[in-house]
């Protein structure tokens, strides 16, 4: 009987509990929902409001881009006898789109935000490149999400956020993932964009050649107990253990390349990675090998003793040297220039279409590019700053040391190390 | 069946004469004495008393030697990233980071979120704790008194969010947050809603033995036959017998809020483990401030849950003495 | 003594012919609020991982995601280790963090070394990722280490270098770190519920400490231990920041595989792959799930 009794009871319970439940959440949102949705209303209204024709319903982007292209071609014919009259800055392809430079600082002014994503402060002195736009802009709250994720998962995270205020903006991408992903770009030309080599570049603008670092040995000389003078020098017992690379070659561009480096000092080509890999082999069987990633805590807690990897992420560790108790030096095998270049591209989903486009004027200019150079990279227009002789001297005593010209692999070689890498990279070194 | 109980305080967590003012019967209680058969001899507790005081000080020598050795296990780490933070590799000290740590402008100089951060992460511990309690002891009470078949299957559903890596999750979450971006907005707030899934395997367990090691059906049944609201029954008697169990789930979820990282991260989204992550990249010339404002970290929440078992207890004892 | 099992069975089930299934869909009722949220935040989610694990790079239905998983030596030989990293760390975890659970039980109650005790576990068992990793290296490896160089100084102990915590051992050492606390909270409520009087009771019948595990403590504890012990293989099965910090070359541990696969930029990045794979890690979750109702089962019988 009491069983009976209780049955009924409970399932009203039950519900209630729900509604509890329910109403907790809903007070929840409640309570903290205000702060949040006015700003991403603020931001999405005053993006629309230099957009007219895509303020239409919801900040989604996809429906509101492709109604955009229209008033966009409408505006644009307005504007050579409007001056001022300003195209859609989703669309704009050019700062002259908008109506020049001004109206584009003006517009993305307007939208007062931008998302960068992936830049990590200590790479080619982002640190710097960030600060300078917020100094030059600053009405424009930069948000600087992710610092030090891969390429692929700039992408992956434009998708997650896609048609929020938190999307990616701009994107900074390895060569593999810049073509595997075309279709999440806008076309647009930088006022610098006749400097830019055809080589450097889209035809279009959907991507442009930004800074390449050049691969290089960083060592601690002090544990080594002599200046390097031969990649050999990597199985010296001393090293024990230490040998890192900057992420796993299987997945990071970086990784990939240190082994091709390698095999280029043990006379391999940028076709026949081979001996790259059988290099890795030899440190694993001279025990030199670090299965660890590397990092500037583990370098100074005297856990990893040398790094190949990218000459600007060399700099930031032996600036640190110093203070820390240990000397970081670099070396380049004789004639070995290899490089790749990353790119900037312009998410087209991207929240702040104008602040986005401004960005890209910025690192185009020669402050940026001089902080790239800071950096220990090698920028995209620094032969056109030494003929303007806009190349600031201080910065350029970081440039990574070039004999003759840079190497880089082509589309298709990237392929084939990259599918030789996945056959053989976990054999060689398990 | 109070009898000899006067300390053994674990105990009262399982107090099923009737916690606080609750009225018992008599009949309640001969079945609880039934699903123990134990008790009536505990009732009679005459055991010779030498025997179990030399038992009980060998016991707390094992004991002792146990937690010792574990704490060791625990600690050893911790100082050995002590040691790294306050060592130069050539084997001078320093305490530049430390005295970083503790210098709030240079700190809040080197992480301008970090105040953000901190805020959003304790709104975020409160939330979802109470989220997750209010989701999971419900629903597992009910499942035990009327819906033994569905067990099996919340237990699964609430094991999910440990078999799927943070980092492929958030790929399915996508949608999910865009969602809630167009309804509620992309606030850091909104993580609560993921956090108590990601709570739910920790929380889910906690809840579970600590209902194990009560009578359910018998507590609530007895209640209710003597006329007990569902709400009442809910509040006065189970919550206070699972109390160190909903204690534990708390924690849990807490901790893990306070440590969450990837999900917000990936997300796009701001917490004070994002916050903290991002002063380590941007501090690098220094790279032992991580290790400094992780240790910190660590001491942080110890210091917040401390004082919550602090708070738990002291209301026990108010309500105690009522 | 009743068991979690036993306390489910005399539940109502409804023994009245055909309102059978009426009554067991009623009953569900209380379940609704749990199963709306979690079909929102995870079963979506989890769908979505599901759908894409048999999308090829289309949005076309393949199970080329499976074939290239069952035919990759690396990732078959990842799953594997991480089976074994999982059970063992998980047993290690388990087997001392109860035995810790059950010495803090019986400390004096509200005492401070319980409290202590139990706010530094649930903070340590979320303690996880780069610092836990920088943590062990820099206390056991290398002549920097503090306890490496301190032993070695002492008592001459070679030095284990930066490479040995990604060794299987030295994950498992690791993983060991989180899941002990993880197990202490998960467990005291459960040790809780021994009353020591059960034990004197047992005693002064004439009971070894044997027979007062054997048919006392035991039965009441191997349930929720058995639970707690899926929960600490789960917890293990999935880790992921510790493990990615502390290996940087290879991916010798399948949720490594699935990050690799997702954030590959230097070919192609395989997306969908990471989602069969964590397919493949749901399935076995399941499987281990099973196995534990089974032996719970039997056990709740044999102890019972």
């Amino acid at each position: 009987m009491r069983v009976v009794t209780t049955r009924s009871a409970l399932s009203r319970t039950g519900v209630i509990a729900g509604f509890a439940v329910l109403a907790l959440t809903a007070s929840a949102c409640g309570s903290s929902s205000t702060p949040a949705s006015s700003s991403s209303s603020t931001s999405s209204s005053s993006s629309s409001a230099a957009a007219p024709a895509s303020s239409g319903s919801a900040p989604a982007s996809s429906p509101a881009a492709s109604g955009a292209p229209a008033s966009s071609a409408s505006s644009s014919s307005a504007a050579p006898s409007g001056g001022s009259a300003s195209g859609d800055p989703k669309t704009a392809t050019s700062a002259a789109d908008l109506g020049g430079m001004d109206a584009l600082v003006t517009a993305a002014n307007k939208e007062g935000a931008l998302n960068v994503i992936a830049l990590p402060p200590d790479w080619s002195d982002y640190k710097d490149v960030i600060a300078g736009f917020q100094k030059k802009y600053p009405g424009i709250k930069l948000t600087s999400a992710q610092p030090d994720v891969s390429s692929a998962v700039e992408i992956q995270t434009a998708d997650t956020t896609k048609g929020t205020d938190k999307a990616p903006d701009v994107f900074d991408l390895g060569a593999a993932v810049t073509l595997a992903s075309l279709d999440h770009f806008a076309p647009y030309k930088v006022a610098a964009w006749n400097d830019i080599p055809d080589a450097n570049k889209e035809a279009t603008g959907l991507w442009v050649n930004d800074y390449t670092g050049v691969m290089t040995i960083g060592y601690n000389a002090d544990v080594l107990g002599k200046d390097m003078t031969s990649i050999n020098d990597l199985k010296n017992p001393s090293l024990k253990g230490g040998v890192a690379l900057d992420g796993d070659p299987t997945a990071a561009n970086e990784g990939l390349l240190a082994v091709v480096f390698a095999g280029l000092a043990n006379g391999g080509s940028l076709d026949d990675i081979s001996k790259g890999v059988d290099f890795f082999k030899s440190l694993k069987a001279a025990g030199t090998l670090s299965t660890a990633k590397a990092s500037l805590q583990l370098v100074s807690g005297g856990k990893i003793n040398a790094i190949v990897g990218w000459s600007f992420n060399q700099l930031p560790i032996t600036a640190a040297g110093g203070a820390n108790g240990f000397t970081w030096k670099t070396f380049v095998p004789a004639g070995i220039n290899l490089g790749s270049f990353y790119n900037q591209t312009i998410n087209k989903d991207a929240p702040h279409p104008a602040a986005a486009r401004l960005w890209e004027e910025y690192l185009y200019s020669a402050e940026a590019q001089n902080f790239w150079l800071k950096g220990g990279a090698l920028p995209i227009l620094y032969s056109a700053m030494q003929k303007a002789g806009t190349v600031d001297a201080t910065s350029a005593k970081s440039l990574p040391v070039v004999q003759g010209d840079i190497q880089q692999m082509t589309a298709d070689q990237t392929k084939k190390a990259d599918a030789y890498i996945k056959a053989n990279w976990a054999k060689a070194i398990s | 069946m109070s009898a000899g109980t006067g300390q053994a305080g674990p105990a009262e967590a399982k107090n099923f004469g009737g916690p606080g003012d609750t009225p018992v019967d008599a009949d309640a209680l001969t079945q609880v004495a039934m699903e123990y058969p134990m008790a009536p001899e505990i009732a009679a507790g005459s055991a010779p008393r030498k025997l179990r005081a030399a038992a009980r000080r060998k016991q707390a020598i094992i004991r002792r030697i146990v937690i010792t050795l574990v704490a060791l296990f625990m600690i050893l780490p911790l100082a050995g990233l002590f040691d790294f933070s306050t060592r130069l590799l050539n084997g001078k000290r320093t305490w530049r980071s430390w005295s970083t740590v503790f210098h709030f402008s240079q700190l809040t100089a080197a992480a301008p979120d970090l105040i953000a951060g901190f805020k959003i992460t304790m709104a975020l511990c409160l939330v979802t704790a109470v989220l997750t309690v209010a989701l999971l002891v419900p629903t597992m009470t009910w499942i035990r008194l009327r819906a033994p078949h569905m067990s099996k299957l919340v237990e699964f559903i609430c094991l999910l969010p440990l078999t799927i890596p943070a980092i492929v999750l958030v790929a399915g979450l996508g949608p999910v947050y865009r969602g809630i971006a167009h309804t509620l907005g992309t606030g850091n707030i909104w993580l609560c809603f993921i956090y108590v899934i990601l709570a739910l395997p920790y929380a889910y367990r906690a809840i579970d033995t600590g209902l194990a090691a009560i009578d359910v059906k018998t507590l609530s049944e007895a209640a209710r036959s003597l006329g007990s609201s569902w709400s009442r029954v809910m509040l006065k008697i189970i919550l206070p017998n699972i109390r160190a169990a909903v204690l534990g789930a708390s924690f849990l979820t807490i901790a893990l809020v306070l440590g969450e990282y990837t999900v917000a991260y990936l997300l796009s989204k701001s917490n004070l483990s994002v916050a903290l992550f991002n002063l380590g990249l941007s501090a690098s010339g220094d790279p032992r401030l991580t290790a400094a404002v992780s240790l910190i970290l660590l001491i942080f929440g110890f210091v917040v849950m401390f004082g919550f078992s602090l708070i738990g207890s002291a209301r026990r004892e108010k309500k105690v003495k009522k | 003594m009743t068991s979690q099992t036993s306390l489910a069975q005399p539940a109502p089930a409804p023994s009245t012919g055909g309102g059978g299934r009426l009554q067991r869909m009623k009953s569900g009722v209380g379940t609704a609020p749990f199963l709306a949220y979690t079909a929102l935040f995870l079963l979506v989610p989890t769908l979505i991982v599901v759908i894409g694990a048999f999308q090829g790079t289309g949005a076309s239905f393949s199970l080329g995601n499976f074939r290239e998983l069952l035919s990759s030596g690396p990732i078959l030989q990842s799953l594997g280790r991480s089976l074994v990293l999982s059970l063992v760390s998980g047993a290690i975890g388990a087997v001392i963090g109860a035995v810790v659970a059950y010495f803090l039980s019986t400390a004096p109650p509200g005492g401070l070394l319980r409290k202590l005790v139990t706010a530094a576990s649930s903070v340590l068992a979320q303690f996880s990722g780069v610092m836990l990793a920088f943590a062990f290296i820099f206390s056991f490896t290398g002549r920097t280490g503090l306890v490496s160089r301190t032993l070695n100084s002492w008592f001459g102990v070679p030095l284990a270098d930066v490479n040995y915590f990604s060794t299987l051992t030295g994950l498992i050492i690791v993983y060991a770190f989180f899941q002990i606390p993880l197990m202490v909270i998960i467990f005291l409520p459960a040790v809780d519920g021994i009353r020591p009087q059960w034990r004197e009771a047992t005693e002064s019948l004439g009971g070894s400490t044997w027979v007062f595990w054997r048919r006392v403590a035991g039965p009441l504890l191997t349930p929720s231990f058995l639970g707690a012990l899926l929960l600490l293989f789960a917890n293990a099965f999935s880790a992921f920041a510790t493990a990615a910090a502390l290996v940087g070359l290879g991916a010798p541990l399948i949720t490594l595989q699935i990050s690799q696969a997702l954030t590959s930029e230097t070919g192609l990045g395989a997306p969908n792959l990471a989602k069969a794979e964590a397919l493949v890690m749901v399935v076995i979750v399941a499987i281990v799930m099973a196995a534990y109702y089974a032996i719970q089962k039997r056990s709740s019988k044999w102890l019972g």
